[in-house]
């Protein structure tokens, strides 16, 4: 058996199920959809398995010089409770699991957002102040300003009247201006998507047919 | 008891990454690196939870006849193949679980996303009407941002991808700014809410 045929017709047919969508919802579609979601949820587990729960919890409760780190037994035994959640008795337990996710998720990105998110962002907006051209100097004006209008735009804190209502009113532009580009650049990633199918279909699916049929060259 | 318990926990957990970050010194450093390992771990155990949920509710749906009821197995089929495939042959290239992936939840996963591109552009021709400036404007830059992206937009003016970067790097990175500092101070508030217990919709309750 040719398993590469076998995979490219596969991958088609699971294609051409999912594209019928297009026309209306009918089995073909409901098929491929449903089959989608088993596998995924499959490769996700096993991808949980083997890409963290082996290095993370596995190797280091038994590694491999030898020994046994009893400690790692802990977040062993959060998991099992977080799975406690499907047996009505004793589903309260997760909340132990779910407190630890939380806090622990809380803490973590607290930090690591007020970092990344707020503090780089408000070093580049200060940092972008551009001198040189008359169009570098507007173009970093305009993104100084953007970002203090849209931030004043996003306080609720204080009434939008007056000057403060003035600058949300340049925020909520300059957010339409964001909303608009980044809409249009993920259409176009759809897109881009979509022509990847197409020329699977046409470049790799299509040729196979002549030569199932044993037909052309 | 049925709260205070979560709560210490979610409360140690918090305060230890917190401290591992302000005080990266012995003893939080060590257990800031352990907890985030424990925390992957037990994240990863949702992953289950989940997996385990989708098995019962397709199940209920076949023992009840529920409305589709007949996809369910297809659904279940579908994630044993890939669990036992995974489990007994391992995930490495040239593997059933590789090629699975492969040629199946990979083109379906871009078939599916791919999808997208017709619904967004429909709905878009029927929400994006021109009613007001701001909303003209949105069309405006989503339209030439997509006219940019392609070699139509050049042959149109060659002005139009230059005006497609500015549109990125400019207005675009400023209100996605505005928006990441507003989110970040969002996060930074409700992981402190959450921290010292005052938000605990997560544990079921209303307050």
């Amino acid at each position: 058996m040719n398993w590469e045929i076998l995979g490219i017709w596969l991958g088609a047919l699971v294609t051409l199920c999912l594209y019928s969508f297009l026309y209306r919802d009918n089995p073909f579609y409901k098929f491929a959809e449903h089959l989608f979601v088993g596998m995924s949820a499959g490769y996700w587990v096993i991808y949980q398995i083997e890409n963290v729960l082996i290095p993370n919890w596995w190797q280091s409760m038994v590694p491999s010089e030898g020994g046994f780190n009893w400690i790692w037994i802990i977040p062993g035994i959060f998991v099992l409770f977080m799975l406690a959640r499907m047996v009505p008795k004793i589903a309260g337990l997760s909340r132990l699991s779910l407190g630890m996710i939380i806090g622990s998720g809380a803490g973590l990105n607290m930090v690591s957002f007020f970092q990344t998110n707020a503090m780089a962002q408000v070093k580049g907006t200060i940092f972008s102040v551009a001198s040189g051209s008359v169009w570098s100097i507007f173009s970093s004006l305009v993104l100084v300003v953007g970002v203090v209008s849209g931030l004043i735009y996003f306080f609720f804190s204080k009434a939008h009247t007056g000057v403060v209502g003035k600058a949300a009113n340049v925020g909520i532009t300059i957010l339409m201006v964001a909303f608009g580009a980044s809409f249009g650049y993920t259409i176009m990633a759809r897109l881009s998507l979509l022509i990847g199918r197409c020329q699977f279909m046409l470049e790799d699916w299509l040729p196979t047919i002549p030569r199932l049929l044993g037909i052309g060259g | 008891m049925r709260l205070i318990i979560p709560l210490a926990i979610t409360f140690t957990a918090g305060m230890i990454m917190i401290l591992n970050f302000f005080v990266p010194h012995q003893p939080f450093r060590f257990l800031g690196e352990n907890l985030q390992e424990w925390y992957l771990i037990v994240a990863s155990g949702a992953i289950f939870l989940g997996a385990m949920n989708l098995m019962h509710v397709h199940f209920r749906k076949i023992k009840l006849k529920l409305k589709n009821w007949k996809y369910s197995p297809v659904t279940i089929i579908g994630f044993l193949v890939m669990l036992v495939l995974g489990l007994i042959y391992g995930v490495t290239e040239g593997r059933p679980f590789n090629y699975l992936f492969m040629n199946m939840v990979a083109p379906m996963g871009a078939t599916m996303f791919s999808l997208l591109a017709f619904f967004v552009a429909s709905a878009a021709f029927r929400a994006f009407r021109a009613s007001n400036w701001r909303a003209t404007l949105l069309l405006t830059s989503a339209f030439l941002v997509m006219l940019g992206q392609v070699p139509i937009g050049a042959m149109i003016w060659d002005k139009i991808p230059l005006i497609k970067v500015w549109l990125m790097s400019i207005p675009n990175t400023a209100g996605q700014r505005a928006v990441m500092i507003g989110a970040a101070m969002g996060v930074v508030s409700t992981s402190l809410r959450m921290i010292f217990g005052v938000e605990r919709s997560w544990l079921g309750g209303t307050d």
